[in-house]
This record gives C-alpha cells, structure tokens and sequence, in this order.
C-alpha cells in the first residue's frame, strides 16, 4: 500500500490487516513507555489545509508513539494562507524529504492529485478531502465497532453481517462515504436516514438503502446507529427549516436510545453538537463510543503509517 | 497572389481543381508563377468559423492573445472566430471591439468578428452600449455575457429585444445561478459518490426553457451556447418544431468526453457547463445530425498552468479546443456515420457564419466567393500532444489521446494561414492579409 486515498480500493484483506495492525498497536498505549522504535528516522509532515485539532493531533500521537519525526504544517499562519499553492507546497515538502503527507484539505481529490502529481514522491494519506473521504475515520469507526462486537477475539474478523445505520447530513460528509465503502467490504449491511435534502441526488450505485425516517430505524434496532454532525450553515441554505425541526425528526434523543436494543452503540466522529443531532443521555451513554473512537483513531493512524512506511504489501 | 489546389475532395465527395487568386475562388488558373498545393486524398472544407472563442486580449495575456489565438485558430482550420467579450476591460464599449478587431486584422491569421457584452462588465444588471458596438468599425451581431449567464427574465427580454433593432442576436449561456453555487461538475451518481458539489441539467434546461420563450414572445432570434443535456436538446427540438428562432450549439468535447473523466481529479477535464453522462453525448450528437443543434463551437478556454495544476475546486473551468475541433468532430460523429462532411461544412462553417452574419460563407468554392479553405487529411491519425497546440493554453483534454485526420492547409481570404501542416509565418501572413 502507497497511499491511502480512499476506502474504495481496500480489498478485504487490506482492510482486516489493517485493523490487525491496529490491535497490536493499541497494546503500545497501555505500556509504561508509550513508544515503538518502527519508524526511527522517517519524517512524517501533518498538511493542513483546513483547520482540525482533533484529527491533526490524533496523527502526529501516532507518529511520535512509532518514533518518526512530525512535522505540523498548517494553514493558519503559514504560506498556505498567502496564497502558496498545492503544489508549491509539496514540492517544498518533498525538498524537505517527506516519507508520508497527511493531508486535510477543504478541496475533493486534493490527496488524489498530490500522489498522482509527481510533485513530491512521499506516500499521502487523506486525512479528510471535501465533502469526498476520510478514511482513517472509517478504518477507525470498523476498528470501534469490531472491538465492541467480538472483543479480544475481534483480529481476522470482519463485520459480517452487522446492521449500521448512518444519520444525518450524509451529502456534506466525508465519514459517511468512507464508512459506507469501508463497512460494506468488511460485510456490514447500512441504512442511511436523513432528509432528502441531506442526501446526495443519486445513490443508487451505492451498497446502501436509504430512508428519511429515524423512528422506524431505530425500531428496525441496528447494531449500529452513526450520528453525523450537523453544520449550522446547512440551515441557512435551506437545507431544513430549522435547528429545532432537525432535533425533532433527526435527532438521537434520550427517548430514541432507550427504544434501541441493549448492545446497539451509538457512534459519532465529533465533535457533537449536543442538543442537535445528539443528546447529552445518548452521548454520555454505556452505548456510546465516542470517546472509544477517539483512543482507537491513534492505534488505527498507528497501523496505517506503518503500513505505508513498512513497505508491507498489506 | 495565386493558389491551385489540385486533385481535392470536396465535402460532397466531388473531386476538383480549385483556383484562388486576388483572394477569390475564378474558374481558371490564368496567372503564371503560382503556387501549387496537391490536395490528393485530401478533403477541402470550406474554411472554419468558430462562433465561440476566448481569445482573452485585452487583459489575460498570460493566458492567450489576439495572436496566439488566432495562430491555433488557423492551425485548426479556421478562417474566422467570434471572440467572446469577457476580457478586461469587458467588450462592453465600441472601444474595446474595435481593438479587438483591429488586433485580429492586423495578424491577419483569421477574422476576428468581436462579441459584445449583453450587459455592461458582465454584471447582469444594465445593458451595455449594444448599438455603439453595432454600430461600431467592429459592426457587432453576437451579444453575449458567456461565463455568466443572463440570469434576470427582464433584463433577458430587453436584451432579446433591444439586440434585435441592431439586426443582432443574443448567445446565451444557459445557467441557473442559484442553482449551480459552487458547482464543480454534473450532478449525478458520480458527483455523490466524489464528493464534487453538482451542476444540475435542470440549470441548463430551465433557462433554455424560459428564453426560447422569451424569444417568441418578443420575436427575437435567441443562440444557445454550449448545449450539454439531452434535456436542453429536447427543449431546443420542442421550440424549433413551434417556430422559435432558435439556433444551438455543442461544444467538441461535449460530444466526445463524459463526467467519468472527472473520476481522477485531472482539472483539465474540468468545463463549464460540465462534461455529462454518455446519454447526453449520444443525444448531442443524434441532434447535430438532426439539426437540432445548428453547429459546433469550440469555447476555446486557454487558462495558464497554475489555473489547472491544483485541486479541482480550485481549478479553471474550460479546455482549449481549436487545434483539436475538427479531429474531434471527425472521431465523435464523422467516424460514426451520423455526419458526412459535407454536414460537417455546415455546423462547423455555413451554419455558424450565417448565425453570426458573418458574410463571404454563404457559398462555398464558388467563383467570386472569398477563398478561404481548409485541406483536410482524414487518413492520418496521430496522438495529440503538446506539439500539436499554437495557443498559449495547454489545457486540453485531449492530450496522449488518439484522433484522427489533420489540417493540412488552411487559406483564408486566399493566401496560406497553414501549409504542409504547419503555421506559416506571421510576417508572411501579415503581409498578405494587407497587401493581398
């Protein structure tokens, strides 16, 4: 594996791997010293176009607990936002010898056309494209939902035959496509819910079926259900009328969580608008992963730059 | 000066000499000294109009000139383009096309018939100074805002109707703006799945729907630019069987490329309107072969390097398509059997000079008729390079793709813009254009 674009090219085994990786990796965080020596003496540069704490921070925990070098190089404050290229900046990056590029940008297939630009050599990792991919979220979202399935049993394991249904503002999101792709070749069945406005025009290409109703989700009792976040600028563009509407018909409330079968979880990429697509019952719930998700993004970031940098063929 | 062209094929499949001399086609070769062009296996078209063109001078040298445009105009085998008024300063004052036409006389490669803006600085409010431009050196016919779209009802039916007492005719870029905010590419199964905000059909088609009627109802003669889904094509079919004056155009790479180039996130594939799915590019090309669709345009839309070498949200729109127009017309509809080339005489030199009222077009090879010829190898194939472009835009879609046929030859106005396949050079050309 080169690069990691999208969840759309992992094959099965790609993917398993991966989450296998990640297993070994999430017993680094529970040693005394929190470090392992794998990627002594390779740079790995954080590109950031748009802002993200949670992701960049996320990625370079990672990359320090495999012992490379991390560089953070953010728009805020940097050539970025002068105006400095894409491509400029790569090709800076690629004169400071870059091993791997995660790169955040608000632009769709901006990581697609760094790794087939021949600008910079080093591997890419999306870490968030537009309304495109995200498929560290995804790989960790899988990595989430097998530990809470099978436990210490999970490695080898897909997600064969589980029910995952994604809420929200599927149209806008990135988690959504990945997870979609991602899930789907791990064996998983998903259902997305949200208003017609929310959906993108045509997805009949996709492994999915859709509806517009959260109630008669819920009772159909997933295995899963995934929260999207909700942007405030989605109402002012006519998206729905109104915060209140949205909580009304979209919204995972207390009442909704308790009609869910007792091992479903209830999952969210953050960060959560509390009261709006999410309430404070249901996140802070047993049934949440949400902190989860955040501990496994390190152990699965973790596996993925050692895959890249490892040369495995996995 | 004096040219034989020996041994060609005329688009109707008739093989013939022809004699140009003083600029004009006569019916025998009278004077000695001529020069001789052998057009064995070679098929003589009449020379190219292009009614859409981007020739970015004044104010985006960087990206193309009067000059340069007008040398990949020739090299594509054009005698004459109508160059779109979004420059800076805009075509919008009877100053500004003046120079534009004064530059395209000048180089002498092709005419340069200059578009006037519909609205002054392409804002979309007030009218710009269409009957100075009209009535300009310049003598204006196409008004159009291209890039933009006519998007106000009133304002579109004043322009209809004002354009009207100038003899002149409206071009339309039919797009809904409110509903293409932000659009980056066909909205569709491929647009959800790449994360690319769309651009509906229905901002093509509803506009197209509202000024075709807008067109009968005041009586006006309304151009459709850059058709691109087979929803405006049954739109446009609809208003012609009702007796609107409507006339459309397709663009080269609408009738060859579709969205799934997209799929790869290369901004050269990236246009306005956007590449669409295979059954608009099938219905495109059932309505030029129908007439439905009147001509093909390039919108030649050279951009510099850096507009194209970044993400595609922050890409250029627009492709460069005068070098490539006539190898792409042949391998979409040629190659295919809906168009012969004498159909091919018409949508890509008659039809659109008679839009345009550009005169000397109306009867092709005719002695008397202004000799302006384009020598068409149809038997050579090539992969299309870099070297194959003369404008400063490399920005086509085209590039290490196979297309057949070649321009061998052009002559506009009867000296040689072209010969044995390469420019001829701007001294020479300049020269005949002002003492030939």
């Amino acid at each position: 594996m080169r690069h990691l674009l999208s969840t759309k090219d992992l094959t099965r085994d790609n993917a398993i791997a991966i989450l296998d990786v990640a297993e070994d990796m999430a017993g680094v965080a529970d040693r005394e010293v929190k470090k392992l020596p794998a990627l002594r003496g390779k740079t790995v540069v954080n590109l950031f176009f748009e802002d993200s704490t949670r992701t960049r921070v996320s990625f370079e925990v990672a990359a320090k607990r495999l012992s490379a070098d991390v560089i953070n190089f953010s728009a805020k404050g940097s050539s970025v936002s002068k105006g400095e290229s894409l491509k400029d900046t790569a090709q800076t990056l690629a004169a400071m010898g870059a091993d791997v590029v995660v790169i955040r940008h608000a632009a769709s297939g901006a990581p697609k056309v760094l790794a087939d630009s021949g600008w910079i050599d080093a591997g890419i990792v999306n870490a968030g494209d537009g309304t495109h991919e995200h498929p560290t979220q995804a790989l960790l979202d899988a990595f989430t939902i097998r530990r809470r399935l099978y436990g210490p049993d999970s490695r080898g394991r897909g997600l064969d035959g589980t029910t995952v249904t994604i809420v929200g503002d599927i149209l806008h999101s990135r988690v959504a496509r990945s997870n979609i792709w991602l899930l789907t070749t791990l064996g998983a069945s998903l259902r997305l819910v949200a208003p017609a406005t929310l959906l993108p025009v045509n997805t009949s290409g996709w492994p999915v079926t859709v509806g517009y109703d959260l109630d008669a989700a819920v009772d159909a009792g997933p295995d899963v259900v995934m929260m999207l976040r909700i942007q405030a600028e989605r109402m002012n563009a006519s998206f729905f009328p109104s915060a209140r509407e949205y909580s009304r018909q979209w919204g995972l409330d207390d009442e909704r969580v308790a009609r869910l079968p007792a091992g479903s979880i209830v999952m969210h990429p953050g960060p959560m608008n509390r009261g709006l697509e999410i309430s404070a019952g249901a996140a802070d719930s047993a049934q949440s992963t949400v902190l989860e998700q955040v501990a496994n993004g390190v152990s699965i970031r973790m596996a993925v730059l050692f895959h890249l940098l490892s040369g495995s063929d996995a | 000066m004096s040219i034989r062209i020996t041994g060609a094929t005329l688009p109707d499949g008739t093989s013939t000499d022809l004699f140009i001399e003083n600029g004009v086609f006569v019916d025998k070769d009278t004077s000695t000294g001529s020069t001789t062009v052998d057009a064995d296996g070679l098929i003589a078209l009449p020379g190219l109009v292009d009614l859409h063109t981007h020739l970015r001078e004044p104010g985006f040298e960087q990206s193309e000139t009067v000059l340069t445009g007008s040398r990949a105009a020739a090299m594509g085998g054009f005698t004459a383009v109508f160059a779109m008024a979004n420059t800076l300063p805009v075509q919008d004052t009877a100053g500004v096309v003046e120079q534009v036409q004064a530059l395209g006389a000048r180089h002498g490669y092709v005419t340069v018939r200059p578009i006037g803006a519909v609205t002054a600085g392409l804002a979309g409010e007030r009218l710009s100074e269409i009957g100075a431009m009209a009535q300009s050196r310049a003598k204006v016919r196409v008004f159009s805002d291209d890039g933009h779209c006519v998007s106000d009802a009133l304002l579109m039916r004043r322009a209809l109707e004002y354009v009207t007492t100038f003899g002149g005719v409206v071009a339309q870029h039919a797009q809904e703006p409110r509903l293409t905010l932000g659009a980056q590419m066909n909205e569709g199964a491929l647009s959800s799945e790449l994360g690319l905000a769309g651009w509906p059909a229905v901002a093509e088609e509803s506009i197209i729907a509202r000024d075709v009627l807008l067109a009968q109802h005041v009586g006006a003669r309304l151009h459709v630019c850059h058709v691109s889904t087979a929803g405006s094509v049954d739109v446009i079919r609809w208003a012609k069987a009702r007796g609107i004056a409507v006339t459309a155009e397709a663009t080269p790479h609408h009738l060859l490329l579709t969205e799934e180039l997209a799929r790869g996130y290369d901004s050269r594939f990236k246009v306005n309107p956007p590449l669409r799915r295979d059954e608009d590019v099938l219905a495109l090309r059932a309505a030029l072969a129908d007439g439905t669709i009147d001509i093909v345009a390039t919108d030649h839309a050279p951009h510099p390097v850096e507009a194209k070498d970044c993400a595609w949200d922050e890409a250029a729109n627009g492709m460069v398509g005068l070098e490539s127009a006539l190898s792409v017309v042949h391998t979409a509809v040629v190659a295919s059997g809906e168009l012969g080339w004498s159909d091919v005489a018409r949508v890509l030199s008659g039809k659109p000079a008679e839009i345009g009222l550009l005169s000397g077009y109306d009867t092709p090879f005719r002695v008397g008729s202004p000799a302006n010829v384009t020598l068409y190898d149809p038997s050579a194939t090539r992969t299309f390079a870099v070297s194959d472009l003369r404008g400063k835009g490399l920005n086509s879609p085209y590039l290490g793709r196979e297309l057949p046929g070649r321009v061998i030859a052009t002559l506009h106005d009867g000296y040689a813009t072209v010969l044995d396949g390469e420019l001829v050079d701007g001294d020479t050309v300049a020269r005949a254009a002002h003492h030939g």
